[in-house]
């Protein structure tokens, strides 16, 4: 934290920046300061132009006014490779690596070390060996990238970047798709790298890992900046304040209202349920007008289960029943024929048809649900779209937008709307606020909670302990693909949930006997 | 101002069209002229059409596949198989029986390359190079090596005769275009291709059959194949199982990505991969009027594709809207 304190040279320097899109103005005189040496923080609801702001100093896109200065002089890169020769590296969240080369291959990709015009693969790998070890990363680097965990593509993909002599580093949602350990690792290479003089820039929607690691804060909101604050000097509340431009009505831990809702008749229940080597057989039963959470860590079983639950897996045992009567689960589309609805963890890979358009994405699985022979005409689909963009305040409000160019949340909610379009029964949310930030999150909790009280039955995964308390009527604990334990009513809180999350081995065999 | 007229859908391919029309124009000054005889139109616009119903037949069902981000290399040989079914059954059987017989044939070729990529989830580009070895073969042992003709006067007609002077491939197109559109925009099939081919993993997520959309774009794309190449054969009184239909394939994928289509799937245009083919068949027809040795339409046709695809690209709409403004 002592760059806060004695504000070192600036090493970036980002002055008047505007971009705009068609009509949209993303960016409007964008002022953004970064110096060596510090861990800086760039924060702002969705659509407010963290993006943009990226993808213009790096040249991903071109930028219609403004300059930027890297170590007092002036740059202007053309392509996002520009950029990095120029000593700006971006890593994205989603890793722009190749899955199926090796981790040496990734990182050399481009700048092999030859001999005689041949790649020498042993020297690479053992330069790669240490330059991962540097980063406390020991793992075979002659194994396909595609076999490690994301966190270790993200380091992968830093050490990469630092490699190439960046001076700044701008880390894209590192951290959304990490648990705690890797976190962990994550921000001691952070660190490791700001120590080393190099200027970090870190977005995120996790604000305690801004209070955790940054040293500067700089909120944008609306493609305007609102200010650059240290960290030490900005009180969360205010921060929050910058970032949405009105007070946040208060989120968290409203759990007495949640308990007071009465849960109704059971809709599905799963007996036995289960696939060898996914997920061991488990009970549920799913209740109208109940939030039942399923917690775990990583890996825990957690989007198994809904997978499971979905039909996106075959069960090879058990069985389910809907409203009393047994129903076969064999694919999605007899999990929506039931009326089931699942927006999956990774919108962009399993939810979003990025170039078709907001109204043609929500009415995707109504469509489906009726039928080739019924088609939805025009008048009702803008109806629908119209519909739910206003419900959900989806935005920009305009139905012809391919949803690709929306931010992540807005996608988040295109999703909702398309299983709301449904009129489900169940609802399967895996993440549903993973990458979106402070005020989308909110909208989207409170958003489950009307679901829930109009006679949905929601279920609901989150890494976000105290989200899940929040709305949750039930949590199902997962470990190692079991469900271990479920906590009700008044034990449902965070402690309780880490408690059974961290029980002894035996308890899981236990639960999953039982 | 340029950007956007780039990016108008169909435009590119509209303006290319017409230049290209303009050329043949230039080089054949009777290029527009039409006369009727024996009740069918002739001239060389008319030639334009009638040569180009195999490959926008082809077309047809070619970037319904492309739009589910599959590719049918087979058609050119289905197109032997059934010209050479057709021709070997039209004069024992008559029309309907060697009609059927020969659809039928697409059909099953449909099938097969459908249960390959939709059901055992080969890669098309690899299914369906299986069909175009063996399909050709398949279509020679028909007709046992020979080249088959046939005298069946309403099979004669359905490559040569009219419709209200309207050449009857040319006729055949219009319908198949129409039942096509009908099928694909009037239900809800259209949405739900692209939506596959957009991102097929999200799509089974949404509940949409993806196996089953997959598995009717090939069994259609079959049948066109399969109508043209009836035609194909009705044209020339004949089946050559070497022959027919050689090399078509290419044409109509090149019919369907001039059209606007990306090879990676998703947003399609039944009217534009139409407006592909003709474009394609102006050229062949103009090189051949103009009195320049064959051989050189390959370079030309290859040089006017690069340009069609070149005012689709975003890059060089980007690139116009920069030049426009530096001249500002």
């Amino acid at each position: 934290m002592n760059a806060a304190s004695d504000p070192g040279p600036a090493l970036l320097e980002v002055r008047g920046l505007s971009k705009s899109f068609g009509t949209l103005r993303a960016l409007q005189e964008v002022d953004f300061t970064l110096r060596a040496g510090e861990i800086h923080a760039l924060l702002g609801e969705n659509g407010a132009g963290k993006s943009t702001l990226i993808k213009a100093v790096t040249g991903v896109f071109p930028r219609d006014a403004g300059i930027v200065r890297l170590g007092g002089a002036e740059v202007a890169p053309r392509s996002a490779k520009a950029a990095v020769d120029a000593g700006i590296a971006t890593v994205y969240q989603e890793v722009n690596l190749l899955q199926n080369l090796s981790v040496a291959q990734n990182l050399y990709l481009g700048r092999q070390p030859t001999r005689f015009g041949l790649v020498r693969e042993a020297e690479m790998r053992r330069r790669v060996t240490a330059l991962l070890a540097e980063f406390d990363l020991h793992i075979d680097v002659a194994e396909p990238l595609g076999n490690y965990s994301v966190a270790v593509q993200h380091i992968a993909a830093i050490a990469r970047a630092v490699d190439q002599s960046a001076r700044v580093l701008i880390l894209d949602e590192p951290t959304a798709s990490l648990d705690r350990h890797e976190v962990e690792i994550l921000f001691a290479v952070m660190r490791k790298l700001a120590k080393r003089g190099i200027g970090v820039v870190f977005v995120t929607h996790f604000l305690d890992q801004v209070y955790e690691i940054c040293d500067r804060i700089t909120v944008l909101r609306n493609g305007r900046l609102v200010g650059e604050r240290t960290t030490a000097e900005l009180p969360r509340i205010e921060l929050i304040r910058m970032m949405l431009g009105r007070e946040l009505a208060e989120t968290t831990s409203e759990r007495a209202a949640t308990q007071a809702r009465q849960a109704g008749e059971v809709c599905a229940r799963f007996e036995d349920y289960g696939k060898a080597g996914y997920v061991a057989p488990f009970n549920l039963a799913l209740r109208r007008g109940e939030v039942v959470g399923l917690a775990g860590l990583l890996g825990s079983g957690r989007t198994e289960t809904a997978r499971l639950v979905f039909g996106a897996e075959r069960a090879d045992s058990g069985s389910a029943t809907i409203d009393g009567a047994p129903v076969r689960l064999q694919s999605p589309r007899d999990a929506v024929a039931h009326g089931f609805g699942y927006c999956p963890e990774e919108r962009k890979t399993d939810g979003i048809i990025a170039e078709l358009t907001v109204r043609e994405n929500i009415v995707l699985a109504l469509q489906a649900k009726r039928g080739l022979a019924k088609p939805l005409s025009r008048a009702e689909q803008d109806e629908i779209a119209m519909r739910f963009i206003r419900m959900l305040d989806i935005r920009p409000p305009e139905p012809e937008r391919p949803i690709g160019l929306l931010s992540g949340g807005n996608q988040q909610k295109v999703l909702l709307a398309r299983w709301l379009a449904t009129a489900p029964r169940l609802l399967v949310l895996d993440e549903p606020t993973r990458g979106i930030d402070v005020g989308a999150h909110a909208e989207i909790i409170r958003l489950i909670r009307e679901l829930c009280d109009d006679g949905l039955a929601l279920l609901v995964i989150s890494s976000e302990l105290d989200e899940i308390v929040t709305y949750s009527d039930r949590v199902i604990v997962l470990r190692d693909r079991t469900h271990v334990d479920e906590l009700e009513g008044e034990a449902v809180d965070v402690s309780n949930i880490l408690v059974a999350i961290a029980a002894a081995g035996t308890a899981g065999a236990e639960a999953g006997q039982a | 101002m340029m950007q956007r007229l780039l990016q108008t859908r169909g435009l590119a391919q509209i303006i290319a069209l017409l230049a290209i029309l303009a050329i043949d124009r230039a080089v054949s000054p009777q290029f527009f002229d039409l006369r009727m005889q024996d009740g069918r139109l002739f001239g060389s616009l008319i030639d334009v059409l009638n040569r180009g119903a195999p490959v926008a037949l082809l077309a047809l069902g070619m970037v319904l596949v492309i739009a589910t981000r599959g590719i049918d290399l087979s058609v050119g040989a289905v197109m032997a198989i059934s010209g050479a079914i057709a021709a070997s059954l039209a004069d024992t059987y008559g029309l309907p029986v060697a009609l059927a017989a020969a659809l039928g044939a697409g059909l099953l070729c449909g099938l097969w390359n459908g249960f390959l990529v939709a059901v055992l989830g080969i890669q098309p580009i690899v299914a369906t190079l299986i069909l175009m070895v063996a399909g050709r073969g398949v279509a020679q042992l028909i007709t046992e090596g020979r080249i088959v003709t046939f005298t069946a006067p309403d099979l004669v007609w359905l490559g040569n005769g009219a419709v209200l002077g309207v050449p009857t491939p040319v006729v055949v197109v219009i319908g198949m275009l129409i039942i096509t559109g009908a099928v694909v925009r009037g239900s809800a099939l259209g949405l739900l291709i692209e939506a596959t081919g957009g991102n097929a993993r999200a799509s089974e997520l949404a509940g949409i059959g993806t196996r089953a959309m997959i598995l009717a774009v090939y069994v259609w794309c079959g049948l066109c194949a399969a109508l043209a190449g009836v035609i194909a054969a009705a044209d020339i009184m004949g089946a050559d199982a070497n022959n027919a239909g050689l090399w078509l394939e290419l044409d109509a994928i090149l019919a369907v990505v001039i059209g606007g289509t990306s090879l990676f799937g998703g947003r399609f245009s039944l009217a534009l991969a139409m407006v592909g083919a003709l474009i394609i068949q102006a050229m062949n027809t103009g090189i051949l009027l103009s009195g320049y040795p064959p051989e050189f339409n390959l370079l030309v046709k290859a040089a006017v594709v690069l340009v069609v695809l070149l005012l689709q690209s975003p890059r060089f709409a980007n690139a116009g809207a920069v030049l426009g403004r530096a001249r500002q």
